[in-house]
């Protein structure tokens, strides 16, 4: 199954540990671990369900390509990291 | 309350007199664009914008002690057909710039305008937001322009003391809008405004219309104050028609706007060099009120800095205490200052704050 990790940026609003899901694309694999912690949703996405401009998500070490379509299929050892994007100087 | 970029910081003396400090620090580093003490019940909310994750709403009932989050406002999913679909306006809130409590009558009814410039209603405190559909999807909302940000946003919200279900907004760059049933119906005022940086047809179009900060006289509600871009206005019948005050001496650019809750002769303004420098003039600050409705200003600078000083003071950087008299002043370069004689001098609070966003009084 793959693993959902977060950020302790983010863990330090909503905690939240590294958990593994079911499902089987990103997006639902996010939805999958907000019910762990329903808060962080609108923390990593907005209203649109968009990933948050200043927020990064990694499948596999390598950041995904859409902020908006999550839709692509994720295997049973793939590794999800949500961070924030570094910002600023 | 200080709402800064830095987080919310929280100023007072002791009972008796004395010299005003800082005396408490809420969510270290983090921007907040906005505070409210509710005068009902003595709640205190916050608006956070954080930089990576949104905004976010904190609520305290034991004046700052402990604070909890509640839900933020937040638009709904944006149509993929229909006249919204092509929207050029994010759907998502980017900032709470303003919080109002509701009327007397509605205990838990709180206001909330956003950039971009949605309007909310809280019926419970805060623990739900309702979208004021009836002006989001009203169609002129495609008129209304962003002005110095991305996006246009709502910015004052005034709840008339008489009549809870009256409720007047003002939106930078979108006019003054009312409503007479809490939301269900919208009407766009503001005859009088002009903006003379619009092409000549435009100027006087009422939807367009830059203010950058509105008052009402709490025991005259009739009677408005607006900061628009190009001038100070005012207006005797809500809002309906505006009339622009003689000029403050040197300029009537500025973004704050403070109304006397008892005179409606009075009000309070702090003018900035217009509009491309948006700094004290000529690097002296002052503090303007008019006590004759608009006919005369009169500046005072007793306490402030006159000399290579680069402050602005935004629209909700200045606030009046409910005894008339104490007001307090923040700056985007971390000054604050306290007047105990209804503007006429100031003290330098000690301390050297991140950039001031809003300031209001709590009991």
């Amino acid at each position: 199954m793959p693993i959902v990790s977060f950020a302790p940026q983010l863990q330090r609003h909503v905690p939240c540990p590294s958990q593994r899901v079911t499902a089987t694309t990103l997006g639902a694999a996010l939805r999958e671990a907000f019910v762990a912690a329903p808060a962080l949703e609108r923390y990593v996405l907005d209203e649109q369900g968009h990933v948050r401009k200043h927020v990064a998500v990694f499948l596999n070490n390598e950041m995904i390509a859409s902020r908006r379509d999550l839709t692509q299929p994720v295997a049973h050892e793939d590794v999800i990291m949500v961070i924030q994007a570094l910002s600023g100087g | 309350m200080i709402a800064s970029r830095k987080g919310l910081f929280t100023a007072s003396r002791n009972a008796g007199g004395g010299v005003w400090r800082v005396t408490s620090h809420h969510f270290h580093g983090e921007p907040i664009t906005q505070v409210l003490a509710d005068p009902r019940d003595g709640t205190w909310y916050a608006a956070l914008r954080l930089g990576h994750f949104g905004v976010k709403m904190q609520r305290s009932t034991d004046r700052g002690l402990t604070w909890t989050e509640i839900p933020a406002p937040a638009l709904p999913t944006k149509p993929t057909e229909g006249p919204w679909a092509g929207d050029e306006t994010p759907w998502a809130v980017d900032l709470v710039w303003s919080l109002a409590a509701g009327g007397a009558n509605e205990p838990k009814t709180l206001w909330a305008g956003c950039m971009p410039a949605g309007l909310f209603r809280s019926q419970d405190g805060g623990d739900s937001w309702q979208l004021m559909d009836s002006l989001w999807l009203d169609e002129r909302r495609k008129g209304w322009m962003g002005g110095g940000n991305d996006h246009p946003g709502l910015h004052a919200i005034c709840v008339d003391p008489r009549d809870s279900r009256h409720v007047t907004v003002a939106i930078s760059c979108g006019g003054v809008w009312s409503t007479q049933d809490a939301g269900a119906n919208w009407q766009l005022l503001g005859k009088g405004m002009h903006a003379p940086y619009m092409p000549p047809e435009a100027g006087n179009d009422p939807n367009i219309q830059d203010v950058h900060a509105m008052a009402s006289c709490a025991t005259s509600p009739d009677v408005m104050w607006a900061q628009h871009h190009a001038g100070t206005y005012r207006s005797t019948d809500g809002g309906a028609n505006w009339s622009r005050t003689t000029a403050p001496m040197p300029t009537d650019f500025g973004f704050t706007i403070v109304a006397d809750p008892v005179n409606p002769l009075r009000a309070w303004v702090v003018p900035a060099q217009a509009d491309t420098h948006r700094y004290a003039i000529a690097g002296a600050m002052c503090v303007m009120r008019t006590d004759d409705g608009g006919k005369s200003w009169t500046a005072f600078r007793d306490g402030l800095p006159q000399l290579f000083a680069y402050h602005l003071v935004y629209r909700h950087g200045l606030a009046l205490a409910p005894d008339r008299s104490t007001m307090a002043m923040g700056s985007t370069t971390g000054g604050a200052w306290i007047s105990e004689d209804a503007g006429e001098s100031w003290t330098a609070l000690d301390a050297q704050l991140p950039p001031i966003a809003a300031i209001a009084w709590a009991k």
